[in-house]
């Protein structure tokens, strides 16, 4: 995987890219990228071509829902070609395996085709060098490609990109084995602020995402779905809906098959002549619904089920020393259960698309995480093949997690084919709250056995949680190695007696991975109880967590027996202790640990985390007024995520990540009552907003040529400790439960 | 028939009175700008100004709007804010932007030099789950400094 296909120009013109698919007249939506591209005269790869007059065409594989994926994976080809980014326009690529993986999730968007992007710009830039060295006839030993240009270095003659585009062309696309890359000092781009490729559309309120979609006879749809998941119909009455002015008629989609996986839930559309039409007759529908088995879910119930299964030993999942034998021979041992509620992701934009079922095809345009994710599903829900299904990736309003499972784009496609006309679905805020794949709730427990001083000898720790994997496969009770290795099996602390545990649990809603997934709770958990170690040590919390973590070293995991998947080879991906001991270390200086004077009320948390390849620390300052009110006057947040392309893009992303964790420290919680789900919009399940987010979040990149690695996800996981444990440093009340809303501090 | 007047224009509607002026807006006079986020005028992203004043065009039907001046973003000009949020890379997904924009014109025209309490006085009902919160503040802030 992660190889491009470095197509020949005959291959490429070989390709279908379904023409037929674009003949709709699709308003307000851009041009495919791979038709803008037919415009170019040089493509030596898929990813980049060049029209005549210069323009350089970079492919967008990757969606766009504000990680700055569009900009900031292009710019490392553009930055590689030598292209002036004046002169690039991008393109959205449609989905399409020749791309690679599209699945714009993980946090791997730059860190997976950083080497792609730079290989697909030397080879363009090596080409337009030998055309103009062929076109002066002089060894292209002595030209340079410079900004948009290739110089004759002995005698100053130019060349412009659009100028050479054609005899380009005509030339063999060279062996990756014979590319030479710029040196990192030579970077035009790589390493500066660039703002979004989107910024003046988005506002002026120009900008094309999936709720803007509209193509020539369209209808909109909106759909009743069953209130607990896996329910059925018994009776339907749509007369007072089909009296609803707009409306033209309703139909019943198909159930699900357990699995559910990315499947349409089923339920009843209404579809009219516009959005308003659809959801007022949708109100006026009478649906009768036989609940199913979900409808024993109660989550008060059910987070019991949890904490007593977590109180019990569970699957071992990593093992080193006996800490039976040590807990027995502390001096002090501590405990502590932990718990988070399912969270919902709650984009700005509701689920939308819109599907255009005809001749066999279907033609989709959709803000979704995973265009080739939709061939996929709606191959599957209509019964054609993947590659006649034509996924267009407009801008994402939002994304998180929850838009990389397509249901929604399902329900258009199965609706287009059966009423024959372009359909849009449109999610209301309360469909996307009640039916979201959510962020899975996990009870945990911990416990300590601490030496003469104050160091833990034994540590268990304990998950409790239903697995994602139980979304896509029956019969899952347990975590998969990809959720327990989100902070928990690869926990960093030095501890010569050691054992993690999963307990069973069994699924009743759709989970799904959401911003940093479980690594949210793992590190809450992790962090806390690393802060009521320090304080029943009565050492400071940053010097202890340095001590817990030990000295610098690679963790075998491995060696320990640990089922470790890591996200990216463990050779050039280690677990490296030394770097997270230097982003605690930055992260207590630039906050002024210890040293700074803080208001009275106020008080600092500090909480460290690697995940998704990348090393954060995070300090919080809490205020607390004397009745209990919070604030976060200011974080500070340390991060190692290897080489950076677009430093005020990260930045950007390490800001939205303590807001993000701010709400699910604060306010988030989802909870189901006989497998109904209780919250339905933000006045139920409360969003940060700007009085109740940190006023200012300052971001510290650590200087590294490490290679890339993750942005997006990894500042959401420190934060709830940090803030929990400055809570704990405010007024003694430590936090075990989100989020803090209800619960009183003072 | 009813009478609206859309960033100088007018334009006759004769469908359901009791539609919400931003679906009037997104679906049938094709201004896209303002967005659907909540359908309950809890998070701002549908905000356009009612005579110059911010509104949640999600919870304000058409027959409310009749006579009266609506500015969409479509139609707000070129406005120093749209500059200074430029300047600051404000919007991320930039879903909630247009109605942030919005909601921060309006407050310039009655406070020209917000305090932060305004700026949260007046911008609490407006959400970014994306969390640019620190920028929009910014942002109104040098818009206003380049207003003075």
């Amino acid at each position: 995987m992660r190889t491009i296909t470095n197509v020949s120009r005959r291959g490429f013109l070989r390709q279908s890219f379904g023409a037929g698919a674009f003949v709709l007249g699709a308003r307000m939506l851009p041009i495919p990228a791979a038709a803008a591209l037919e415009a170019a005269v040089f493509r030596p790869n898929v990813f980049v071509g060049i029209k005549s007059d210069g323009t350089v065409l970079i492919v967008a594989h990757r969606s766009e829902m504000g990680t700055s994926s569009r900009t900031s994976v292009p710019l490392i080809l553009a930055d590689e070609m030598e292209a002036d980014w004046k002169r690039v326009k991008i393109e959205q690529a449609i989905g399409d395996p020749k791309y690679g993986d599209q699945d714009t999730d993980g946090s791997h968007s730059v860190r997976s085709f950083f080497p792609v992007m730079q290989e697909c710009g030397a080879s363009a830039r090596t080409m337009l060098v030998e055309a103009a060295a062929k076109e002066w006839g002089v060894p292209a030993s002595e030209c340079k490609a410079s900004l948009h240009q290739v110089v004759h270095t002995p005698t100053g003659k130019k060349l412009d990109y659009g100028a050479l585009a054609a005899s380009a062309a005509k030339l063999p696309v060279p062996d990756k084995s014979q590319l030479v890359f710029k040196k990192k000092s030579e970077y035009r781009y790589i390493g500066k602020d660039f703002p979004i490729y989107d910024l003046a559309d988005i506002t002026h309120g120009k900008a094309i995402f999936g709720m803007d979609a509209k193509v020539d006879g369209m209808v909109y749809a909106s759909i009743e779905h069953s209130p607990v998941l896996g329910g059925r119909i018994k009776s339907v009455d749509n007369k007072e809906a089909l009296a609803v002015r707009g409306v033209s008629q309703t139909v019943v989609l198909p159930d699900f098959k357990p699995p559910h996986a990315f499947q349409a839930l089923g339920g009843v559309a209404v579809i009219a002549d516009n959005t308003w039409a659809a959801f007022q007759g949708r109100k006026k529908l009478k649906v009768a619904w036989d609940p199913g088995d979900n409808a024993t879910y109660t989550s008060s119930e059910y987070k019991k089920q949890l904490q007593t299964t977590a109180r019990q030993p569970g699957k071992v999942v990593r093992n080193v020393g006996d800490v039976d034998q040590a807990f027995a021979s502390a001096s002090k041992t501590l405990e502590a259960e932990y718990y988070v509620p399912l969270l919902a992701h709650a984009a700005m934009e509701p689920e939308v698309a819109v599907a255009d079922v005809r001749n066999g095809k279907c033609t989709v345009w959709a803000p979704v995480q995973n265009p080739q994710a939709v061939q996929d599903t709606v191959a599957a829900a209509i019964g054609i093949d993947k590659k006649d299904v034509i996924c267009n990736v407009t801008l994402l309003g939002g994304g998180f997690g929850r838009k990389s499972k397509p249901d929604f784009c399902a329900e258009a496609a199965i609706l287009s084919k059966q009423i024959g006309k372009p359909v849009k679905v449109v999610w209301t805020r309360e469909d996307d709250i009640r039916f979201d794949y959510f962020h899975t709730v996990d009870a945990m427990y911990l416990k300590a056995g601490l030496d003469s001083h104050g160091k833990p000898s034994a540590w268990l720790q304990r998950t409790v949680f239903p697995s994602i994997d139980s979304t896509f496969a029956l019969g899952i009770t347990h975590g998969g190695a990809g959720e327990l290795g989100m902070g928990f099996t690869d926990m960093p602390f030095d501890i010569p007696n050691l054992r993690a545990e999963n307990g069973e649990a069994v699924n009743h809603v759709r989970i799904g991975w959401m911003r940093s997934v479980a690594n949210i709770y793992h590190a809450f958990a992790i962090c806390s109880f690393a802060d009521e170690c320090a304080h029943a040590a009565g050492r400071d919390p940053k010097d202890y967590l340095l001590d817990l973590i030990g000295r610098p070293r690679n963790i075998d995991l491995k060696a320990q027996g640990v089922d470790y998947p890591n996200m990216g080879p463990i050779e050039t991906y280690p677990v490296d202790t030394g770097r997270l001991r230097n982003v605690i270390e930055i992260a207590a200086g630039k906050s002024g640990w210890g040293k700074r004077t803080l208001p009275k009320g106020h008080a600092l948390g500090i909480a460290a985390h690697r995940s998704f390849l990348s090393y954060i620390a995070t300090v919080v300052e809490v205020a607390v007024t004397p009745d209990g009110k919070i604030s976060i006057p200011r974080v500070d947040t340390v991060v190692d995520a290897g080489m950076i392309v677009n430093p005020d893009r990260v930045r950007s992303q390490f800001e939205g990540a303590a807001v993000f964790g701010a709400s699910l420290t604060l306010m988030g919680e989802i909870t189901a009552t006989a497998g109904k789900i209780d919250q339905s919009n933000y006045h139920n399940y409360p969003v940060a907003r700007i009085h109740e987010a940190p006023y200012e979040t300052r971001v510290h990149i650590v200087e590294t040529d490490a290679p890339p690695a993750g942005v997006g996800e990894p500042g959401v996981p420190p934060f709830a400790p940090a803030l929990c444990n400055a809570i704990f440093a405010a007024t003694g009340k430590r936090i075990r439960e989100l989020p803090i809303g209800k619960q009183k501090l003072v | 028939m009813i009478t609206l007047k859309i960033n100088g224009a007018t334009r006759q509607f004769d469908g359901d009175p009791d539609m919400p002026l931003l679906w009037y807006l997104r679906d049938v006079a094709g201004l896209t700008g303002s967005k659907f986020g909540c359908g309950m005028g809890l998070c701002g992203a549908c905000t356009v100004h009612q005579d110059g004043v911010a509104i949640r065009s999600c919870v304000t039907p058409v027959r409310a709007a009749a006579g009266r001046e609506i500015t969409t973003i479509e139609g707000l000009g070129e406005h120093p804010l749209q500059q200074a949020w430029a300047a600051l890379n404000v919007a991320q997904c930039g879903y909630c932007q247009v109605g942030q924009i919005m909601q921060a014109a309006s407050l310039l025209k009655t406070k020209p030099k917000p305090t932060d309490k305004d700026i949260d006085d007046a911008m609490a009902g407006n959400i970014c789950r994306c969390g640019t919160y620190q920028r929009i503040r910014a942002a109104i802030k040098s818009a206003a400094k380049e207003q003075a």
